[in-house]
């Protein structure tokens, strides 16, 4: 009989090998699953992992790994911080919409003046888009009690169908012949979220995201709100003793996590992607829940998470056009690694002993 | 601007290389923007390139990434596929219209084809198919065949595509049956299997006898046999195991002979950037059987029709045509040119309610 | 414009198919939350019970057998969600939502052979005289026989949450873990249960769709259903019949919007579709000043450390 024992402390050591373990567990069964589709394992598997960071081409996808990561990152961190204190904002993906509209429709109200403060501007409106899609459950559940998760989720398909509308309408490009989509921001270079140093991945984003990572790091260990968030989270009844105004708690969380994923919207409408179209979000705002849990909802651990993540797709991607795997599999793939991060991270908190059944 | 040089004398190292192995192999890169079974639209494509593998056999490879979203991560398979060799890249979805331009610009030496777009390069050709001749053909069946002067008619975004093949459906049903009205839903969304089973019930309960759809499942064929009396086309495949009824005809995209025939080209160095809008005379929108439902006389009709725009000596919008207001738009015997075609914004006279947007 | 041209009695009857997968999926996750568990893979186990439904009913030619699969696709996957909530102590928000990416691409996997085939036909149950009936037998008579499952389920789970002592148990267990635990209850035992039958309700109303309502099989065809089917069990409080209200509501909101469209209404189309979420959002916050509140374990882990 096997029984778990908690740990007084979670284990240091297992806190950093468990990963380590979950991607050795992944790389077996995902090579037995390639197997299965009739792909070389080895090949596969060398595939997604080699490829990207030290095959022929990884001039081109080191940085292109900052280009996935940034937003994934930059969405996660405000998450991670609502999430500490049990608040649960899942619809990330309709702010990064809304984001990514105010601050495009900033830049282009300004078309095709050239001044400095046109991206600036956008920033701020990307950042308010966030922010005020996010207020909308925040403000619903500090004055009805009504259940967050759920409104922002809702929030999501409405967002969607707003980006649909505006991509026919309002943003519609007037030189595209009738066709969907805003004009292209790279090709305006006042609004352009362009590279810092060509090539090297480097756009506002990126810088962003570190930023947030820091911010976010200090916040939560040097700040009495950062305090705060985590007594909340951990033992909600001290937390009330100890001054914790829960209303502004949560409108603080979500107006951050809001925020940030509207950044992260704004800077990829402006920058990698260009175009407000309606197929315009690719869905970075659930994959950043998985992120955040990945990297234990700490700044760091969210870091390498989000660069791991990335490193999934791109290696995906190769890996479908060099072996001709499905998509799928690299689906399959990427569950079967949240699986074991998620499975393995007991070993952390808890020790497994070989007990003697006993008579309660 | 040194990234761009370092990815340029890659590419012309590569180019280089695979000149040299061109002999033999010449590869070919499909970015598809949804999965190949989806049935519809991407499927197709992957016929397609699965023709060219067919066609070529041990000449030539061929690579595909399936369900890529448009923007970045279209950029970086474009990229990846280049890097690797890739001679000639195929992008099917029209927002990797951008991406494509900005990826040809990298790779001067490697070919491009994008779907339905319009903007062209030295090395960037664009593609598309008239499926509005298919729906002149599908519009006189429809006209015929409704009882109830109703015809439903799904739609999934108010964008130019879609609207011309309104138009056009409108244009030739009206012509054989001047009483027919059209009642055109919006999904607002391209892929919703239970919505467009919905909007195909709703558009059956109010009185529509014969279903359009411009949406890819065959969720709309499903309802109509249900309801019973209810026909219906195939659409962008041929949707045959609904044939007889409801299913009394289809259009499907044929992409293979433009594939087979660009790959060619790039074998045999002469390809150029061209901009190909082919419809029935090329094969690339074929007419699926007429089933034994519709009537001799409407089928040898239908098909008189397909011939016509097939030779060239008909176009489906032929004036007189006005437009929705009643302005005129074509006089008589003004045939419409391309341009207003590629971007058409409004409704022919006679249809009823306003393009959402 | 002409609204005469809607028919209710069609409407009706119509909104009832469209809601009967959602239905059949949140009644699921209704008894799964209230065990205490929060499972957002709703939607991947969705997906595995459409294609295991599918290829089972092509196979065989037996839609019954179709839906006795798919309850078991269904389970199957949710065992996955088991082993890592229950026995691994893992988070259950990440574990939902790895375990929706996981069923998506499953299904997309095991689904590749079957696309463009058309699956056998369940076919509508017609009862005489009373299907026959005006206006009552259109709306409650002639229906596909899954249907009136997904109501005797909405039914049974009332009866069961209500009158029997599991279902005081189950609640028991949702509300204090640690309470049930020390009454002697196992607790884990109790949830696993409830999670494999949250998984079969969705592999049903998986099937549903790619069996009754559409029916074919393309890759992602729930398309988001399974997350409407959370927000439903929230929307209803968590009790059954409001589901089944509910359920009723918003695919009856659907099919107004499509009705309306079709009838000429000059509404916007883009604010149409939106409708469903936003009047959602409006019932929630209603909703709230009921004090009805969730199961008071929901989502917290329970180990039994005595």
């Amino acid at each position: 009989m096997i029984v778990l024992e908690k740990r007084p402390q979670p284990s240091k050591a297992w806190s950093y090998a468990t990963p380590l373990v979950a991607v050795v567990a992944t790389m077996v069964f995902g090579g037995l699953l390639f197997a299965i589709l009739g792909k070389n394992p080895v090949e596969a598997i060398g595939t997604i992992f080699w490829e990207p960071l030290f095959g022929e081409f990884s001039f081109y996808y080191r940085p292109q790994l900052l280009v996935k990561g940034a937003p994934l990152v930059l969405i996660a961190i405000g998450l991670s911080l609502g999430f500490r204190a049990g608040i649960w904002n899942i619809g990330a993906e309709g702010q990064y919409i809304m984001g990514a509209i105010f601050g495009a429709g900033v830049g282009l109200a300004f078309y095709p003046l050239d001044a400095w403060y046109v991206f600036p501007l956008m920033v701020i409106a990307g950042a308010f888009g966030g922010w005020i899609w996010a207020m909308i459950p925040a403000f619903l559940k500090v004055r009805f009690g009504t259940n967050e998760i759920l409104v922002s989720l809702m929030l999501v398909y409405v967002a969607e169908q707003f980006l649909a509308s505006v991509s026919l309408g309002l943003l519609k490009n007037p030189e595209g012949f009738g066709f969907p989509g805003s004009r292209n921001l790279q090709s305006y270079d006042a609004a352009h979220n362009a590279e810092l140093i060509a090539g090297s991945g480097m756009h506002w984003g990126v810088v962003a995201a570190f930023v947030s990572v820091i911010f976010a790091y200090v916040l939560l260990n040097r700040h009495m709100l950062g305090f705060h968030i985590r007594l909340t989270g951990e033992a909600p009844r001290a937390a009330k003793f100890a001054g914790v105004n829960p209303p502004r708690l949560i409108l603080f969380c979500l107006g951050v996590s809001g925020a940030l994923a509207g950044l992260a919207g704004m800077f990829e409408v402006s920058g990698p992607s260009g175009v407000v179209s309606i197929d315009f979000n690719v869905g970075y705002g659930f994959t950043a829940i998985i992120v955040a849990f990945l990297g234990r909802l700490h700044p760091i651990g969210i870091l390498l998470a989000g660069g791991l993540m990335a490193l999934t797709y791109i290696g995906g991607e190769i890996a479908q056009s060099q072996l001709g795997l499905p998509a799928a599999a690299i689906q399959v793939f990427q569950g079967m690694l949240l699986f074991f991060l998620l499975a393995f991270d007991l070993l952390t908190n808890y020790r497994i002993r070989a007990a003697r059944s006993e008579v309660a | 601007m040194k990234f761009t040089s370092l990815l340029a004398s890659a590419a012309m190292a590569l180019g280089l290389a695979t000149g040299a192995v061109a002999e033999d192999k010449t590869k070919v890169g499909f970015v598809y923007v949804g999965p190949v079974g989806d049935g519809g639209w991407t499927y197709e494509h992957d016929k397609g390139r699965q023709a060219v593998e067919k066609h070529f056999g041990d000449k030539v490879e061929t690579v595909y990434v399936e369900s890529v979203p448009e923007g970045p991560d279209a950029e970086r398979v474009m990229t990846q596929m280049a890097l690797e060799g890739a001679d000639l890249i195929f992008t099917t979805s029209f927002g990797y219209m951008d991406p494509t331009i900005n990826v040809a610009k990298k790779f001067p030496n490697v070919k491009f084809e994008h779907a339905t777009g319009y903007k062209t390069a030295p090395n960037v050709s664009v593609y598309s198919a008239r499926f509005y001749e298919g729906r002149a053909v599908q519009g006189t069946i429809a006209g015929r065949m409704t009882k109830s002067n109703i015809i439903g008619y799904i739609g999934s975004y108010p964008i130019p595509e879609v609207i011309r093949g309104i138009n056009s459906a409108y244009i030739h049903a009206k012509k054989v049956n001047p009483d027919v009205q059209f009642k055109i839903v919006w999904a607002y969304t391209w892929f919703d299997p239970a919505k467009e089973a919905d909007a195909a019930k709703v558009l059956i309960e109010q009185g529509a006898d014969v279903i359009l759809q411009h949406t890819d499942s065959t969720a709309p064929q499903a309802a109509a046999q249900e309801a019973g009396n209810v026909i219906t086309f195939g659409q962008a495949s041929d949707m045959s195991e609904y044939a007889p009824l409801p299913r009394v005809s289809s259009i499907i995209d044929n992409w293979a002979p433009y594939y087979i025939a660009r790959t060619q080209a790039v074998m045999d160095g002469t390809w150029e950037s061209v901009n190909t809008w082919h419809g029935i005379k090329e094969g690339m929108v074929e007419i699926g059987e007429i089933s034994e439902a519709v009537p001799a006389d409407v089928k040898a009709e239908a098909l008189a029709l397909k011939d016509a725009i097939a030779s060239g000596e008909y176009h489906p919008f032929t004036g007189p045509l006005n437009k929705q207001d009643g302005s005129p738009w074509l006089a008589e015997g003004e045939v419409a040119d391309d341009g207003t075609l590629a971007g058409m914004n409004f409704y022919v006279e006679g249809l009823e309610g306003e393009i959402p947007q | 414009m002409n609204l005469g041209e809607i028919n209710p009695i069609l409407l009706i009857a119509s909104l009832m198919v469209a809601a009967t997968p959602l239905l059949l999926a949140a009644i699921g996750e209704l008894v799964v939350e209230k065990a205490g568990v929060l499972n957002l893979g709703v939607e991947g186990m969705m997906i595995v019970g459409a294609i295991s439904g599918f290829a089972i009913s092509v196979e065989t030619g037996s839609p019954w057998l179709g839906f006795v699969a798919a309850a078991m696709g269904g389970a199957l996957l949710s065992l996955l969600f088991v082993l890592l909530t229950q026995f691994a102590l893992a988070n259950q928000v990440a574990s939902g939502l790895a375990l929706t990416l996981f069923g998506l691409g499953l299904s997309a996997l095991l689904g590749q052979s079957y696309v463009g085939i058309k699956p056998p036909s369940m076919g509508d149950i017609h009862i005489p005289v009373l299907s026959d009936l005006p206006v009552i037998g259109p709306i409650l008579f002639q229906h596909d026989p899954i249907l009136y499952v997904g109501i005797a389920l909405t039914a049974g789970v009332w009866a069961m949450l209500k009158y029997t002592r599991a279902g005081l148990i189950l609640r028991a267990v949702g509300e204090n873990h640690d309470a049930a635990h020390a009454l002697g209850y196992k607790v884990v035992r109790i949830r696993v249960l409830a999670l494999l039958f949250g998984g079969a309700c969705a592999g049903l109303g998986g099937a549903y769709i790619s069996l009754i309502r559409v029916p074919q099989w393309t890759e992602g065809m729930t398309a988001g259903v399974g997350w409407i089917a959370l927000a439903l069990v929230v929307f209803a409080s968590w009790k059954p019949w409001r589901t089944l209200l509910g359920a009723y509501l918003f695919g009856g909101i659907t099919v107004l919007q499509l009705n309306l469209q079709a009838a000429g209404v000059a509404i916007p189309v883009e604010y149409l579709a939106m409708s469903p979420y936003i009047i959602t959002i409006l019932v929630l916050v209603i909703l709230s000043a009921d004090k009805s509140r969730a199961p008071a374990s929901l989502g917290r882990i329970f180990h039994a450390s005595h």
